[in-house]
């Protein structure tokens, strides 16, 4: 198990080494530079900025210095905030960002295998049916839609919760973009746990369960709950990353101050080093957090380990 | 499958040998009798009409604003049946519009897909061996981190052009494709016509496009249609962020986007391109499950 774990950590070197250096490449052998803004700056101005960001050296130089910051955990300056540099403003965010990302995925988790354990057991009847419909809802609306829906009715119409900001962290302000960033995977674990639920519930063990007089609960909770929660693990690793991702938009539409909105405020201004940086972080991030999944599987399968 | 065939009565029977079915027309029926699928079609087939004719039948252009006509709601009797939006332009024309530009980012950046994740495919089952692996663990770990990320990094930097928002989706979102195609590749390659195109001294381009790829359109096809709404979903995605199609050019993302800011008093600049884009994400997404339905019964 240890040596499996150690083996995954290994394998993410490679992952994350790739991720930095397509970017660096990606930004550096794009057309003009972070300073050849609308005006242009003197020479002497912007040779010296150059020099400042170490922009004046070759390009594989450029490249080790880069990377060789990333490793100390610097991720550059950033070129629009004079304040703060990259690390800054991601710890500025960060705790936002982990308290909404984290809540929608613990909220996705569960809700997701009820459902999906909803559904199996009342499989083809009307209770699967309404819920197969929510799930269809949930993976067909876009984020950047349900979001505004959420606002109009339970923000605007009934006057329930606030329509967006962080408030003093209060839970009422949280709701709203939890149920908005949670909603998508609630709908793609559920159908993950209701097919794998519905496999286990059909397989020889089950029935000898049944045929020795156990209920449906004591069944379901002791026998087929762990082997058909293995797909909804297997996904847990890409959620993390889509949750990530995802509150990107979450944050923009209801104005909370996590990474998400430092990024796209980043981005449509044009700081390089920003995006770069942050693109970076979110990289890290997820690597590290699939490595974890991963690991986590190993450990509830014994058949990945020794492989 | 072979000898079975339906018969209406009796004294239409002639003694010529019944005809059998291909793999193809089977699928084809069972694609037919998928309501949902059929009725993505069917929707599909109006959207597409509806953004291609649609905007040169209305007496508004989707960029010129109605000077008598400001945030109207819809009505009949104004001629704006989507009502106008805050510059009085005429929402059904944007919509259209928008459709339209939402449909040809899908459609050419599938393209782009389609092409590069269906040659790495090739090229990576049909040679095998190191190189294979090499090229399959690149996509391992490309696949590991989100694209959307890789996308927004290319918009900052080439500018926000509509083309590029093509070519940048399409030559990221090849992967899924390209594993796909290796795996069916790998069984392809051992067949005899294979042996024999290279036995006859063929080059290896020539077999993999010549003798490899043709045999692949089933998948190829079937995995490009769940491809498109997954596309059509992203240019929305980064358009509503402001990194896609700019005004006054105009996408469904675009309207969603500007729509969403003013919904508390014009609900309607929201509801029509959202349902717009939901009925196609839908359709699309209803006939991508059927084809795949349709030919891999085994993954009902």
């Amino acid at each position: 198990m240890l040596l499996y774990a150690l083996k995954r950590f290994l394998t993410t070197i490679p992952v994350l080494w790739i991720a930095i250096t397509v970017c660096f490449f990606i930004l550096r052998l794009s057309p003009g530079g972070p300073f050849d803004g609308e005006r242009p700056l003197p020479p002497a101005v912007k040779q010296n900025l150059e020099a400042h960001y170490n922009l004046d050296k070759p390009l594989v130089q450029q490249y080790a210095i880069y990377v060789g910051n990333v490793l100390q955990g610097d991720l550059g300056p950033s070129f629009t905030s004079e304040d703060f540099n990259v690390a800054e403003q991601l710890k500025l965010g960060l705790p936002y960002t982990i308290i909404i990302g984290g809540a929608a995925f613990i909220i996705a988790v569960l809700f997701g295998i009820l459902a999906g354990i909803y559904g199996a057991l009342w499989r083809n009847a009307w209770p699967d049916y309404v819920l197969a419909s929510i799930i269809l809802l949930g993976l067909i609306l876009p984020s950047f839609l349900l979001a505004p829906i959420f606002q109009l009715i339970f923000g605007v119409e009934l006057g329930w919760l606030p329509v967006g900001g962080w408030g003093d962290g209060e839970l009422r302000y949280i709701v709203l973009p939890v149920a908005v960033l949670a909603l998508p995977h609630i709908a793609r674990i559920s159908r993950l746990m209701r097919g794998a639920m519905i496999e286990v519930l059909h397989s020889n063990f089950i029935r000898t369960a049944r045929s020795k007089g156990l209920n449906t609960g004591p069944i379901v909770l002791r026998h087929a709950l762990k082997p058909a929660l293995m797909p909804v693990v297997s996904y847990l690793g890409p959620a993390a990353g889509y949750l990530l991702t995802g509150s990107i938009v979450v944050e923009t539409i209801f104005g909370l101050p996590g990474i998400g909105r430092y990024f796209i405020n980043a981005a449509l201004n044009r700081d390089y080093g920003m995006v770069l940086g942050t693109v970076i972080f979110y990289m890290v991030l997820i690597v590290m957090l699939n490595l974890i999944v991963d690991i986590l599987y190993a450990w509830l399968d014994p058949k990945v380990r020794s492989q | 499958m072979i000898g079975r065939s339906y018969r209406e009565n009796a004294a239409d029977i002639d003694l010529t040998a019944p005809k059998g079915r291909s793999l193809k027309q089977d699928a084809l029926r069972r694609f037919r009798n998928n309501k949902a699928a059929m009725t993505g079609v069917v929707l599909l087939i109006l959207l597409i009409l509806a953004a291609s004719v649609g905007p040169s039948l209305l007496p508004f252009n989707y960029e010129d604003p109605d000077w008598s006509a400001f945030r109207v709601p819809p009505s009949i009797e104004s001629g704006h049946y989507f009502g106008t939006d805050q510059n009085g332009r005429d929402l059904l024309a944007r919509t259209l519009y928008g459709t339209r530009i939402s449909l040809a980012v899908a459609l050419v950046a599938t393209l782009v897909s389609v092409v590069i994740g269906v040659t790495f495919g090739a090229f990576a089952g049909y040679l095998g061996g190191r190189i294979d692996q090499a090229m399959m663990r690149f996509v391992d770990i490309i696949y590991a981190l989100p694209y959307i990320l890789f996308v927004i990094l290319l918009m900052v930097i080439f500018g926000r052009n509509v083309f590029l928002l093509f070519a940048a989706i399409g030559a990221l979102e090849w992967l899924t494709m390209a594993r796909i195609v290796r795996g069916q590749t790998l069984s392809i390659r051992q067949r005899e016509y294979i042996e024999a195109a290279r036995a006859s001294g063929q080059s290896t381009p020539a077999i993999i496009f010549r003798h490899i790829i043709p045999n692949l359109v089933g998948p190829v096809v079937i995995y490009a249609a769940l491809t498109v709404p997954e596309i059509v979903a992203t240019e929305s995605f980064l358009s509503y962020l402001g990194f896609g199609v700019q005004e006054p050019l105009t996408s469904l993302g675009t309207l969603i986007a500007s729509g969403a800011n003013v919904f508390e008093v014009m609900p309607w600049l929201l509801w029509f391109p959202a349902g717009f884009l939901v009925t196609l994400l839908l359709s699309l997404l209803f006939i991508g499950d059927g084809l795949r339905d349709a030919f891999d019964p085994k993954d009902h």
